[in-house]
């Protein structure tokens, strides 16, 4: 059951990223489509509206990245609570530390170790 | 007499050029883009559930659980970015392939290994995030400005 709701609302997310990209001003890029998802998952999640499509559709909301903004802001706000002004600067690197060093990481050595193709 | 601009020209010409793409070009299979978005980007996320079911049925807590999952994510998203198949997934995939955190790692990978002969350091390490940059920029200044507003008004 978990696994057919990831589908359903992982899938139709995506949906929405390539309707971005078919219907938009042609030039749009991949780092724009990201930009945007990151910006609207951030939002959605700051007025509440993110965390039940992540109850309903699990992996299906928190992999795409829609589902990273959603946890720089949930980090955020979760900080302000228990730190105030600070914890509105380091809340969101708190929850996102291991995905953004992993990015890194495993970004540089697969570039390192790799070479483009054709 | 003027002598027109080779450079000028060549603009000219390139524009016509892409003017006259555009009116040839076939209008993008809609449905076709939508289909293969949705099933490849469903079936990402159906992957990423099952590590997390396997995670969390193994004693783990959710957000541990979770966060391990996109590690692996994005460990996968690299690999494959590395060894070729990422980008002949995107083909096909469009938006399925870059919406998931594994598009996140391959704009990452596909940007540093395109500059490596520019060396480890300016050329590797800082076009890392020449595309995957502005995202962090934007997700950090707006769940900040989210946390400074739940500040005000608490």
């Amino acid at each position: 059951m978990s696994l057919l709701m990831a589908f359903l609302i992982g899938g139709s997310l995506c949906l929405i990223g390539q309707l971005l990209i078919d219907l938009t001003k042609p030039g749009i890029t991949p780092g724009h489509v990201l930009v945007v998802f990151i910006t609207a998952g951030a939002i959605l999640s700051g007025l509440g509206l993110y965390k039940p499509l992540v109850d309903i559709g699990g992996a299906g909301a928190t992999i795409p990245l829609s589902g990273f903004g959603h946890l720089l802001t949930q980090g955020t706000l979760k900080a302000v609570e228990q730190k105030g002004l600070l914890g509105a600067f380091s809340g969101g690197v708190e929850a996102a530390a291991a995905g953004i060093a992993a990015a890194i990481i495993f970004g540089y050595v697969a570039a390192v170790i790799f070479n483009p193709k054709e | 007499m003027e002598i027109p601009n080779a450079e000028n020209l060549k603009q000219a010409e390139i524009d016509e050029y892409d003017s006259l793409v555009q009116q040839l070009k076939p209008k993008p299979p809609l449905l076709k883009h939508c289909f293969w978005a949705f099933v490849v980007g469903g079936l990402i996320c159906v992957l990423a559930q099952i590590i997390l079911d396997f995670l969390q049925a193994g004693g783990m807590g959710q957000t541990d659980a979770s966060s391990v999952t996109s590690v692996i994510m994005i460990f996968l998203g690299a690999l494959l970015t590395g060894i070729g198949v990422y980008d002949k997934l995107g083909k096909t995939a469009g938006a399925g392939s870059i919406v998931p955190i594994t598009g996140f790692s391959n704009v990452i990978v596909a940007s540093a290994m395109e500059f490596k002969r520019e060396g480890y350091i300016f050329g590797v390490g800082a076009h890392i995030f020449s595309i995957a940059g502005p995202t962090l920029v934007f997700g950090f200044a707006v769940s900040t400005l989210i946390g400074l507003i739940k500040l005000l008004f608490m």
